[in-house]
């Protein structure tokens, strides 16, 4: 009977002794930490646009702060639902396309399946792993088959949001530029950065062929790819920058909108 | 003279124990010398594999500190010098003696994935092929099969799922003839059943350990992901193929 | 009496690396069922550290390029002393062996035109080397090791073989053990081709791994075949010699190739002191011309550093000699100069070898290299056409086997060989096995084998098998290296008969279960042999010539210029003579000329 060696059995026995736990540790706190802030913007319905916000709508009304809107709330559209007495929170209905990219991402899956699922924790370390593992063969992880169609939605999002930048120029009197421009313009560009080095869009756009040199459009689509895979050799740097980017910009917002910090208009026109 | 103190594991598959030697060091020593000294000059039964001693043929694995490594291209020095380094075998295929164990069902999968097959089988015409074309393939055919992918493999480590899982090594071949500009076999079927790419869940630690830098899980395993996605999960692409009648 | 498993084919096969699953497929494609026994895993043999390129005129760059001007390298950088219709047959055969290596899955870098880029090395006159990157042995191994296994062929990994078995002069198979257990294993066969390597390890400065014992060369002598040349050993210029972990490993010939530049301890660049009148007219007379080469190879000649391999091993020991070595006492090779992109891209490994293992990056500080033992020219003198050797139903083909190098290989030219020569061993031995059928083996000769194999573990001998490989290696380092005189190899071979009649008190501790030692104990008595035929075959040619340089004897002589050294086994002694070196016909003489 052949016999493999092991001091012994159980999740995070290793014989490591470099401090792997603290990746994977660092990497569930900073996800937690954007859940939690996450859910609570979601259902906070408020403090997401000046004009429509308690605090602000005095200083939009006076053509001193623009229309300034959070990503976790673009595009805007409003909904009059309750439910059960809540007025729901049009962001509920918006998350799910973004969410659903970053849950499927093929960074993401390494980053939640190491530090949530622990499958492995960190390489070389015992994790959760059984005799029974089937992966991402079976329901729910099959879905993650579609990331493609996650990265559409995205793909469609960094539009909606570049057009959020020009939005947020406009004033109740005319046209200016804030922090909060910019704010938005970094929000937007991290996002497309994240966004357009997406490991299905790299096989989309030229790595499913297998002869690059075989017609002008492969040629074409081979120039693509290896943008795309300038990106994604990145994609992690940018999945991390993105996400904070997404949360400071939406934090901006609620500054602004609550009334805690005044955007600074740089120029108006 | 320096001198470093070996923590390496003596046994068989009825169980063994680790012993520790000491060992003199010098300049640019990596763990293989430091096994080879104990051979010649404290115990010539301690068993371990090696051939080019030039991190070129892949034979001495071993799990150093408790990462799968190459002992010939690992140096003594990257470790605190007041601490044993722990020398073990593999611990995901069955043990042999000492730090050989047994990886041969690695060549036994490797029999089931057909080679090259061209068009124009047969003829001795020169195959034309440009350099763009041959680069990714290029990346994975520098494995050397170390099988210290297969070893960190989770999927195989902790869930011995040798059955249905063939693992990074065989996925990077598998991508390196997936990929082939002149290669006519469709291999998705077998990467959807016998050979398991959706079992992989990469967390790419096959990547982290490849000693010859290969990007496994980015450049071939999750390629071939999408190209299975393609083949049977994408409803789009299903709907297209069947519109314009290709299967 | 012993148990053991025997195992029947048509033909079996020693050793896996290129040669070897070059002729087993060969075989197998005759129709024989087909057994390849190697020492270690599949895929590990010494083919798979080759760089630099397999050499074939396919003339993909270079199209005044052709077998006739493959033919002549060949010859001029063996001195003359190869068999000139297994140079021919070489020369032919190599452009069609790369490219069915092609058409296996080999992938190759590639010309603009998407042909197979070739590139330049020492001694071959145009670009002549089909290579990807600096891993070519690896592409070429992996592409056969898959191949052969698609066909069908058993392999049995980690069977360390130590005697061939005979019936009548004719060998039926062969002896030896596995070592996982040492269990003793039988295989029966119809042919057996000898594919099994060189012999480096009994020097102390080799690129060789311990596989590299010579058992295959060894157990053919002992079981009655010829050796011939076994004095040419070939010093790899480069071998890595600072720091010490890394002494010995090669920098591939590919660096030279690519525009490196040797210079001293005190920054000259010495190749140009020590350019060979044979070789003037096609080299480089000003560092000018040798950087201009670089970039345009057809109105340049090219830098001395690519002169052949003895050439430029003995100007690196003459300068160490001469007071002007590196830090450490080599020579400096320099690539810095040719910028870090290209470096990374053209010679990755050795990049990264040199940052990890040496702490030297190697895109701004030169390498040090000395001579290194990479290759045996000599072995089992093998027919050109069928690799037959004086043994019926023994073949021999790559490092084993000789006639093609002469007295010194050049690079590029193994990795072919194994090829071209490891598909005519293979039919050659399938052809054979079909027309004779089973032979019988001998149960005397494998008792008296696992006797000899076993006597280490017993016994009251206190030798230890490393000790005297230690000694072994020392000894051949300073006796019969790369310079040799009378002097040193007769003390050598003192040294030898000592080593020898120790080696009869080995004792080694342990069981055969994979017990290093126990291995050591038999592969040191196969290098005693094959260190006592080197010597004695090294004081017979009374010449300087290749890779044989003799101080007391530092020119050529001209019956040394026609005549091959021949070692066989006679009343259990080594026995020396010479054969006169075939003449080629007029037609191929003319080509030698220039």
């Amino acid at each position: 009977m052949a016999t493999t060696i092991r001091d012994s059995r159980g999740s995070g026995k290793t014989a490591r002794r470099d401090a792997w736990w603290l990746q994977p540790l660092l990497t569930a706190t900073v996800l937690t930490a954007f859940i939690i802030y996450a859910t609570f913007r979601t259902f906070e319905n408020d403090n997401f646009l000046p004009e429509l916000s308690r605090n602000a709508s005095a200083l939009w009304e006076s053509g001193r702060v623009g229309h300034l809107l959070s990503p976790f709330y673009s595009p805007l559209f409003l909904v009059d639902w309750q439910v059960m007495g809540y007025h729901v929170s049009p962001a509920i209905l918006i998350l799910p396309f973004p969410l659903s990219f970053r849950l499927t991402c093929y960074y993401y899956r390494k980053a939640y399946y190491r530090s949530f699922f622990m499958a492995p924790p960190a390489c070389a370390v015992q994790g959760t792993t059984k005799k029974t593992y089937r992966g991402e063969q079976v329901f729910p992880f099959v879905i993650q088959n579609l990331h493609r169609f996650a990265f559409y939605a995205a793909f469609i999002f960094i539009f909606i949001l570049a057009y959020d930048v020009v939005l947020s120029m406009k004033y109740v009197d005319g046209w200016g530029i804030s922090l909060g421009t910019f704010v938005l313009l970094l929000n937007v560009l991290l996002l497309a950065g994240y966004t357009l080095g997406c490991h299905s869009l790299r096989h989309l756009v030229g790595g499913k062929l297998n002869c690059y040199s075989c017609s002008l459009a492969a040629k074409t689509r081979h120039g693509l790819w290896k943008k795309v895979t300038f990106l994604n050799e990145r994609h992690a740097l940018y999945a991390w920058v993105s996400l904070f980017g997404v949360a400071l910009a939406d934090l901006y917002v609620r500054f602004v909108c609550a009334g805690v910090i005044t955007d600074w208009v740089l120029v108006k026109f | 003279m320096s001198k470093i103190t070996l923590s390496v594991y003596r046994g068989d598959a009825n169980g063994g124990e680790m012993k520790t030697y000491t060992v003199d060091t010098f300049p640019g020593m990596v763990v293989l010398d430091a096994i080879h000294q104990i051979q010649a000059e404290q115990d010539g039964t301690l068993a371990c594999r090696w051939n080019c001693k030039a991190a070129k043929c892949g034979s001495c694995s071993a799990e150093v500190n408790g990462m799968p490594k190459l002992m010939c291209k690992t140096r003594v020095d990257d470790y605190p010098a007041d601490q044993p380094i722990v020398v073990h075998p593999l611990r995901t295929f069955p043990i042999v003696k000492d730090l050989v164990a047994d990886v041969s069902w690695n060549f036994e999968v490797s029999k089931s994935i057909p080679i090259l097959k061209l068009a124009d089988d047969g003829s001795a015409e020169p195959l034309r092929m440009q350099q763009v074309d041959v680069d990714r393939i290029q990346e994975f055919r520098k494995c050397i099969e170390c099988f210290l992918c297969q070893t960190v493999c989770h999927v195989l480590r902790d869930g011995d799922r040798k059955d249905i899982f063939f693992g990074p090594r065989q996925m990077v071949r598998l991508a390196s003839l997936e990929m082939h500009p002149l290669d006519v076999l469709d291999r998705r079927p077998m990467l959807r059943e016998t050979a398991g790419v959706g079992i992989c869940n990469i967390t790419k630690c096959c990547t982290e350990v490849c000693p010859e830098h290969i990007h496994i899980t980015d450049n071939a395993i999750i390629p071939l992901k999408e190209r299975v996605a393609d083949t049977y999960f994408d409803p789009v692409q299903k709907v297209l193929r069947w519109v314009g009648g290709r299967k | 009496m012993p148990q053991y498993d025997t195992f029947e084919h048509d033909v079996l096969i020693v050793g896996a690396g290129g040669a070897g699953l070059r002729a087993a497929i060969g075989a197998v494609e005759k129709g024989c069922s087909v057994c390849v026994v190697t020492k270690s895993l599949l895929g590990k043999a010494h083919t798979v550290m080759a760089e630099g390129g397999a050499a074939a005129a396919l003339g993909n760059f270079d199209n005044q390029d052709g077998w006739k001007v493959h033919f002549r390298d060949t010859m001029r950088g063996g001195k003359f002393l190869n068999n000139w219709r297994t140079v021919q047959i070489f020369a032919m055969e190599a452009p069609e062996r790369i490219l069915e290596l092609e058409r296996y899955g080999a992938v190759f870098d590639r010309t603009p035109e998407g042909l197979i880029s070739q590139r330049a090395f020492g001694g071959h006159r145009y670009r002549r080397l089909a290579h990807v990157g600096d891993r070519t042995g690896l592409e070429l191994i992996r592409t056969l090791q898959d191949k052969a296994v698609s066909v069908g062929i058993d392999v049995q990994m980690e069977v360390t073989l130590t005697r061939l078995l005979t019936d009548g002069g004719r060998v039926t198979g062969a002896v030896g053990y596995r070592r996982e257990d040492g269990s003793i294993v039988v295989f029966r066969a119809k042919a057996v081709v000898l594919c099994s390597g060189g012999w480096g390890r009994m020097f102390r400065f080799t690129s060789n791994s311990w596989e590299s014992t010579g058992d295959g060369a060894v157990m053919a002598y002992e079981a009655g075949a010829e050796l011939q040349d076994m004095e040419m050993v070939q010093f790899h210029p480069t071998g890595m010699i600072w720091p010490p972990g890394v002494r010995g490993v090669l920098v591939t010939e590919g660096v030279r190739g690519d525009g490196g530049v040797l210079k001293n301890g005190a920054g000259e660049r010495f190749m140009f002191n020590h350019v060979p009148e044979f070789y003037r007219a096609e080299t480089a007379e000003t560092p000018e011309e040798a950087l201009r080469w670089v970039n345009d190879k057809v109105n340049n000649r090219r830098p001395p550093e690519l002169l052949p391999r003895d050439v430029v091993a003995r100007a690196i020991y003459k300068e160490v000699e001469a007071g002007r070595g590196s830090e450490h006492g080599g020579a400096y090779l320099d690539v810095s100069h040719m910028g870090a992109e290209y470096i990374k891209r053209k010679l990755p490994s050795m990049y990264d070898q040199f940052l990890h293992l040496g702490d030297v990056d190697i895109t701004k500080q030169p390498m040090e290299v000395y001579p290194t033992v990479h290759y045996t020219m000599g072995g089992v003198p093998a027919e050109p056409e069928s690799c037959a050797t004086s043994l019926p139903g023994l073949y021999a083909a790559g490092e084993c086997a000789c006639g093609l190098h002469g007295a010194n290989r050049l690079g590029g030219n193994s990795l072919t060989d194994l090829l071209v020569f490891g598909k005519r061993a293979g039919e050659a031995a399938g052809d054979f096995a079909i027309a004779e059928g089973p032979g019988s083996i001998s149960e005397a000769e494998i008792q008296e084998e696992v006797e000899t194999l076993m006597k280490p573990l017993g016994g009251s001998g206190g030798e230890n098998p490393y000790q005297i490989h230690a000694e072994l290696q020392e000894q051949m380092q300073s006796g019969a290296m790369i310079a040799r005189t009378e002097e040193g190899l007769r003390q050598t071979l003192d040294k030898i008969h000592e080593l020898q009649r120790r080696a009869e008190d080995i004792r080694v501790p342990g069981d055969t279960k994979f017990n290093p030692g126990w291995h050591a104990a038999r592969d040191v008595k196969n290098m005693l042999v094959s260190s006592e035929i080197i010597v004695l075959s090294a004081l017979e040619r009374k010449e300087s010539r290749g890779a044989q340089w003799r101080l007391d004897y530092p020119n050529e002589d001209a019956y040394w210029a026609r005549n091959n050294v021949i070692a066989k086994k006679i009343d259990g002694k080594v026995s020396i003579s010479h054969r006169e070196v075939p003449e080629p016909p007029s037609e191929l003489k003319e080509l030698l000329q220039d």
